[in-house]
């Protein structure tokens, strides 16, 4: 039996960085947790005396909520900031801002920004952890995770699967944090979607290309339904919403080319009627309530890991 | 005393355990249902042992849950994150029951200190007993155990822990001296 070991990172930036056995270690952290949020009393004093700052610059009521309630229950005082983005040139605020928490004396700093990058940018001038809530079109670490918890939990393995994402994969850091995780652990990733909505290089990121869903679902144990942004239609990437919803929405009809045991996920916010049909959203394959409940033990977990001194000592 | 942890010793300690246990609830009026929670890990396979000895003595099906501390240690703040960590698992409703936590090996307390926590959690309980295979001394908290399969004295830098052999599931113990 060979001895377990503490986890090895100090931050969490993206999922590239974390090797298949580090997302075994959060997942199964993960399931703690997913226990404790399930008791009477949902609160453990694990990190009492720590302090998690959570730096929002984008707006987000789901992950920004997932993110406070791991810290509360944990014991941790969470402070919350939300900054918008727009108002200081980029670069100035966020060095500004970041002074101003390190006299806070934080432990872990969770940062959401539209610009790719920036939570590795605090993170070089921190001394804490730091925790990528999604940052631009890089990366959104927890949210792979949690879907990983929950494939896990439901198909019982993360391997030889095939994980179909349909829609705006080009701008989704949704899509490019999941098609890493299970690239990683040997799984299929598909994509579909109009082209205009397709990253450019997709093959070279290791998934299969379809422009038609009835293909791309055949065979798909889970199916990965992006939320479709209505700003794609100003930029003239999308011809109308209607259209997409024909050809690219999930419904019932669309989900019968799947495997009848296939499940389907979606990170939210939901456009119901466009990406997806509410009669499968709330259907008996919907996982994406299971999702949101998740997010908060898997973030617990991640807390968890870095908040202890293995995060003051990390191995390089 | 010089302990003898052979596996025939282990389940003669378990079977005067789980006899002192049922008489003693059976004194205390601690009214069955009761329940075993084994703190993890070393204390769960002891607990299942126990269900079963009580099971064949009284006739009757003890529950038996599991506590994980980790989450409760009093250096949690400063310790690594535990990466043996496992899931607490509380089938039964504890309000208003007789509980008796199980531990393999008693030495600071501090362990059972976070368990009763962790436990309380889960609602009040009637009663917390306090059942342990093994008491080796060196208390750094007010914790006294109500029933002890035996006393033992080993050096303080032997650790013990108690498993469940893979194959059959005898209890056996892994003695560590640094």
């Amino acid at each position: 039996m060979s001895a377990p070991r503490p986890f090895r990172h100090r931050h969490l930036l993206d999922i590239a960085s974390l090797a298949p056995q580090d997302v075994v270690q959060v997942l199964d952290a993960s399931e703690v947790f997913f226990e404790v949020s399930r008791r009477p009393v949902r609160k453990v004093p694990t990190l009492r005396g720590k302090t998690v700052i959570n730096l929002f610059y984008e707006a987000s009521t789901r992950t920004r909520t997932s993110f406070e309630l791991a810290g509360k229950r944990l014991s941790a005082d969470v402070v919350n900031i939300s900054t918008s983005a727009s108002s200081v040139t980029k670069g100035e605020t966020l060095l500004d801002t970041v002074k101003t928490l390190e006299a806070m004396r934080p432990d872990v700093v969770v940062v959401r920004h539209s610009a790719s990058g920036a939570p590795a940018y605090v993170a070089e001038r921190l001394a804490c952890s730091i925790v990528n809530a999604g940052d631009g079109q890089h990366a959104h670490p927890t949210q792979a995770l949690l879907d990983a918890f929950i494939v896990r939990r439901r198909l019982g393995t993360l391997s030889g699967l095939t994980v179909t994402i349909c829609g705006d994969v080009k701008h989704s850091r949704v899509a490019r944090s999941n098609a890493e995780l299970f690239r990683a652990f040997g799984s299929t990733v598909r994509v579909v979607g109009p082209r205009t909505l397709l990253p450019p290089n997709a093959e070279a990121l290791g998934v299969e290309v379809y422009d038609r869903l009835e293909p791309a679902l055949r065979g798909a144990h889970v199916v990965m339904v992006l939320r479709i942004q209505r700003e794609r239609l100003e930029g003239a990437l999308l011809p109308s919403l209607r259209e997409y919803s024909r050809t690219f929405g999930i419904n019932e009809r669309t989900l019968a080319y799947a495997p009848p045991e296939a499940i389907v996920m979606h990170p939210g916010p939901m456009n119901r009627g466009v990406e997806i049909d509410p009669r499968v959203a709330d259907g008996p394959r919907s996982v994406i309530l299971d999702q949101v409940e998740a997010g908060v033990a898997v973030r617990m977990a991640i807390l968890y890991l870095l908040a202890g001194e293995a995060g003051a000592a990390p191995v390089a | 005393m010089t302990p003898s942890f052979a596996p025939d010793e282990l389940a003669r300690c378990v079977r005067r355990l789980a006899a002192e246990i049922a008489d003693g609830l059976a004194r205390g009026a601690g009214a069955p249902p009761f329940a075993l929670v084994g703190i993890r890990r070393g204390g769960v396979p002891v607990a299942r042992q126990l269900a079963r000895e009580i099971a064949a003595r009284e006739g009757v099906e003890v529950p038996v849950g599991t506590v994980e501390i980790a989450l409760y240690r009093d250096d949690a703040a400063t310790a690594l994150p535990d990466p043996k960590i496992g899931p607490s698992e509380i089938g039964f409703d504890v309000r208003g029951r007789d509980v008796v936590l199980v531990d393999d090996v008693l030495e600071t307390g501090r362990t059972v200190r976070a368990a009763i926590d962790c436990l309380l959690d889960y609602g009040r309980p009637r009663r917390i007993w306090l059942a342990v295979l093994f008491d080796r001394g060196g208390r750094e908290l007010p914790i006294a155990p109500d029933f002890v399969g035996r006393v033992v004295e080993v050096p303080p830098a032997t650790r013990l822990e108690v498993f469940a052999d893979e194959v059959d599931g005898t209890l056996r113990m892994t003695e560590v001296s640094s």
